[in-house]
């Protein structure tokens, strides 16, 4: 029941929430704007806010320094490549445990979340190793199956709550219907689970872009993706700040859109069904 | 509630999942452990001989080992401080009555999506650089003597930068979880005569409470693994004074080459991890009713 | 064809037994309703036919082959569930083409056949509607179509009226009987309400605690209710129940009369007794009637009987009409 409030009231509560999240989104938003400006003007004193000279020079420059576009192909490819081999996997467990559960599927669930729990640097010598080894050190490939296995516990819970919503009838009066587990799985539980898979994919792909352990720890030049792009800019060289606020820019917009999109699915997937 | 056929099926549709898994776990984490018995070092391929306990000794004795885990509590320990109260105040904010929620909100979660590595170059050079950060111009401004953040408080500069980002999550989380509180019970406790903060106290911070545990400890896990905001700000200096566990492993065994002893000190984190790690487990699997 | 012969079947979840072993014969053609309360494994019996659950033990045979094991997309039955389980993301034309077009039966004549039940079923005008834009009666009748047009050996339903309000419930019910009488294909009828299975069945199944108390005819039910349970469990009001010193003068440990078998009278009569409650229905008139012998008994009088609270009446029993039970509970001849 929504109950009248004052206009007053209102308006400052309004005030007040407006101030408090433009001043946390101000980092953002002042990165985006000095993208725009030369480097003389992003370093100037007093700054100047919105009133300068707008120009491209620093995208340009970003450019011309580093292959960007390679790097972020290695991202979309990364973080798309594990998201999808991770569903790939995933859809058949989330089924199993969700319509057919047993004595141990809580178990299971429970390990699979556990090794999430695993520190990465605990493992990062023998991952390291094992690379080195077979040559997928600055691989796409070696990084896609990383965080394939990092993120699968996130992903078999995030499927296995939203399946766990799917009436099981409906799969049953498939079965009736004379559908294999094969066409019960493909044309009645995906295309109901549709929106659960799409929010949980996103999820991932948004955590695969930004997961900067692995990704900075196994890869150099070739296969580094855009968290490696931007670490470069870590030991400056002259005038920097328009330069990596056009990196930075370039780097996070997608995923800073894509993640606008997810925010009410994030609760869920972060928070493994616990807060919904 | 099925047939063995399905039970079968439902076997073999797991063991994907668990086979790789189970893979993911037990080999890297056995190697781990196996190397933090040895004697190991990159630079010196095949010398490995058996080590014993020293690895262990040597790393647990390292005053820089002290260094680190203060660093890593302190880490922790700060970032959850701000982003819990600051995520209870935010999130209590927001559920207000107010214009434009949806957009307040979208503007609130957006550093949560930021990568590592943008904020944390972000904030180290044009927020708190001592020259040319906008804090400078601002203190200048005001006829201040600007700080020198990184310089002078690298920690606290590294907590900022990360809480920044994890404000975003607990807020969002703590926001859904008010959300979820009926509104008739604060009515009913509003009718017995209860004050606003009364209500706080008794009704909302009680219904809270999960969503808070939670932030807590999933952040916690999260926050145990900090590496790249230390990597690209300060690399863990000056001296040890922002070296945490994780980058303190990353020092030895990649930059020294010392698998043996990044071995060890890998052994003692997932060990750490794991204390956290079944608090959180017992709560989600309370959760959990199948 | 659809003859379903279920030999020494039982069912067991863990160390739970719900099903002990039983026999029961559906034959060809019939419409056979498994009745009982909630939790009396009505619904788990129908699911062991449909292949849903493993029995534990026992045969199922379905014309005559072993069907024990088959999957139950190979049984060639079609269920209708309690919650209708349509596809919310297909059509109704999709939703009644999908057994088709998991048997591989060919586009147009699907098509035909999809038309030909959408008609039947007056689902014509929906077809390109999805589930969510239907009402409860029309989702029922898509679900029914869906299970009709595989022309399947028999008709497992579920509970299928049970979230319909009452007024539906009573045209479904026709509809369905209809349905059977056009077919002639076998149904089987789940439901825990006794007029459902009065009005439709051939074969009344009533079960209790897993076990069959009774397998019979509605009226055969009705007449010769074969224990206590049966008696109580079919029609309505439900039979009264006499022990004591009345039963024994007829030979029994219990004795029952439906309230439809007493007579009741402003003036004279065998029992007397004052109104506790009285139901006035317009055609027949409910008295909750509190005997002298402290003994409380349902009666049916006449639409225009005058009671109320207090009033005193007298009742006389038909004899031909008792119903005798042993101290077991089991039908004394």
């Amino acid at each position: 029941m929504a109950r009248a409030v004052s206009t007053r009231r209102k308006t400052s509560f309004t005030v007040a929430a407006w101030a408090v999240s433009f001043l946390i989104f101000f980092p953002i938003l002042w990165t985006f704007l000095t993208g725009f400006k030369t480097e003389g003007e992003a370093i100037a004193s007093p700054p100047s806010f919105l009133f300068f000279d707008w120009n491209l020079s620093a995208y340009e420059a970003v450019n011309q320094r580093s292959d960007y576009p390679k790097h972020f192909f290695n991202s979309v490819i990364i973080s798309f490549g594990s998201t999808a081999l991770g569903l790939l996997i995933a859809i058949p467990a989330a089924w199993a445990m969700a319509f057919v559960p047993a004595k141990h599927t809580k178990d299971i669930l429970m390990w699979m979340l556990s090794t999430k729990m695993l520190p990465p640097v605990g493992v990062l010598i023998p991952i390291f190793l094992i690379f080195r080894d077979t040559g997928l050190l600055d691989t796409r490939t070696g990084l896609v199956i990383v965080l394939t296995l990092i993120n699968l516990p996130i992903i078999i819970w995030m499927l296995f709550t939203y399946f766990r919503e799917i009436p099981g009838e409906v799969l049953e009066a498939a079965r009736m219907d004379g559908a294999s587990l094969r066409n019960e799985i493909l044309y009645v539980l995906t295309p109901m689970a549709v929106p659960g898979i799409a929010s949980t994919l996103l999820l991932n792909v948004i955590l695969a872009w930004n997961e900067a352990f692995w990704t900075l720890n196994l890869t150099a030049a070739d296969a580094a993706p855009l968290t490696a792009f931007i670490a470069a800019f870590s030991s400056p060289e002259g005038l920097f700040y328009a330069k990596l606020s056009a990196a930075s820019t370039m780097a996070i917009a997608p995923i800073v859109i894509l993640g606008w999109f997810s925010q009410k699915q994030l609760v869920r997937g972060m928070t493994f069904g616990a807060v919904k | 509630m099925a047939t063995q056929h399905s039970r079968n099926a439902a076997r073999l549709m797991m063991s994907p999942s668990v086979i790789l898994l189970l893979g993911w776990m037990l080999i890297p984490l056995s190697m781990t452990i196996f190397f933090s018995f040895q004697f190991y070092n990159l630079l010196q391929p095949g010398q490995e001989t058996f080590a014993g306990l020293t690895n262990y000794r040597f790393f647990l004795t390292d005053p820089s080992f002290f260094d680190a885990i203060r660093n890593t509590l302190v880490l922790v320990g700060g970032v959850l401080v701000i982003t819990v109260v600051g995520g209870i105040a935010l999130a209590l904010l927001l559920s207000q009555p107010i214009w434009g929620q949806g957009i307040v909100r979208v503007l609130v979660i957006a550093p949560f999506f930021v990568m590592p590595t943008v904020s944390a170059l972000v904030w180290k050079n044009m927020f708190l650089n001592p020259v040319n950060g906008l804090f400078a111009h601002l203190a200048n401004g005001l006829g201040l003597q600007p700080i020198d953040f990184f310089g002078n408080y690298p920690l606290a500069s590294i907590i900022g930068i990360v809480s920044w980002q994890w404000l975003s999550f607990s807020t969002l989380i703590i926001f859904t979880a008010i959300q979820s509180l009926d509104s008739e019970q604060l009515e009913a406790a509003e009718m017995d005569g209860a004050s606003s903060l009364n209500r706080f106290i008794y009704i909302i911070l009680p219904h809270l409470a999960r969503a808070i545990t939670v932030v807590i400890l999933i952040q916690t896990i999260f926050l145990l693994s900090i590496f790249a905001e230390i990597l690209v700000t300060t690399n863990g200096g000056p001296g040890t004074a922002t070296t945490n566990l994780t980058y303190l492993v990353y020092i030895q065994s990649l930059l020294q080459f010392d698998v043996g002893g990044g071995s060890a000190g890998g052994v003692i984190a997932i060990i750490l991890a794991n204390i956290v790690a079944i608090f959180l487990m017992r709560m989600i699997g309370k959760n959990l009713d199948i | 064809m659809g003859h379903i012969s279920l030999n020494q079947v039982s069912k067991s979840f863990g160390d739970v037994n719900v099903i002990p072993p039983l026999n029961l014969e559906i034959n060809d053609g019939e419409f056979v309703v498994f009745v009982g309360p909630s939790g009396c494994g009505k619904s788990t019996l129908l699911r062991l036919i449909a292949g849903l659950e493993d029995v534990s033990d026992g045969k199922i045979l379905i014309d005559g082959t072993d069907a024990t094991i088959t999957p139950p997309a190979k049984r060639g039955l079609s269920m209708v569930f309690q919650s209708y389980a349509l596809y919310p993301h297909m059509s109704v034309r999709k939703n009644i083409a999908f057994p088709l077009k998991m048997a591989g039966v060919e586009k147009e004549e699907a098509t035909r056949r999809v038309e030909a039940a959408a008609k039947v079923l007056n689902l014509t005008e929906y077809l390109n509607r999805r589930p969510g834009q239907l009402s409860g009666g029309q989702r029922q009748r898509v679900a029914i179509g869906r299970a009709i047009v595989r022309e399947p050996k028999a008709f497992l339903f579920d509970e299928p009226l049970s979230n319909l309000d009452a007024a539906l419930r009573v045209n479904m019910r026709i509809e369905i009987t209809e349905l059977h009488r056009d077919l002639t294909t076998t149904m089987i009828y789940v439901t825990h309400d006794q007029v459902e299975a009065m009005t439709m069945a051939d074969k009344i199944v009533v079960l209790n605690e897993g076990r069959i108390e009774q397998v019979g005819s509605p009226l055969k039910l009705y007449r010769e209710p074969a224990n206590l349970f049966v008696a109580g469990f079919i029609g309505s009001p439900r039979m009264n129940f006499i022990t004591g010193a009345a039963a024994e003068k007829q030979g029994a440990h219990t004795l029952g009369i439906r309230p439809e078998h007493l007579t009741v009278s402003n003036s004279a009569g065998e029992w007397t007794g004052k109104v506790g409650v009285a139901e006035h229905l317009g055609s027949d008139t409910f008295l909750r009637i509190h005997l002298d012998d402290g003994s409380t008994i349902t009666a049916r009088g006449d639409g225009d009987f005058e009671a109320e609270h207090g009033t005193t009446v007298w009742l006389s029993p038909d004899a031909e009409k008792f119903h005798r039970f042993d101290a077991s509970g089991m039908r004394l001849n």
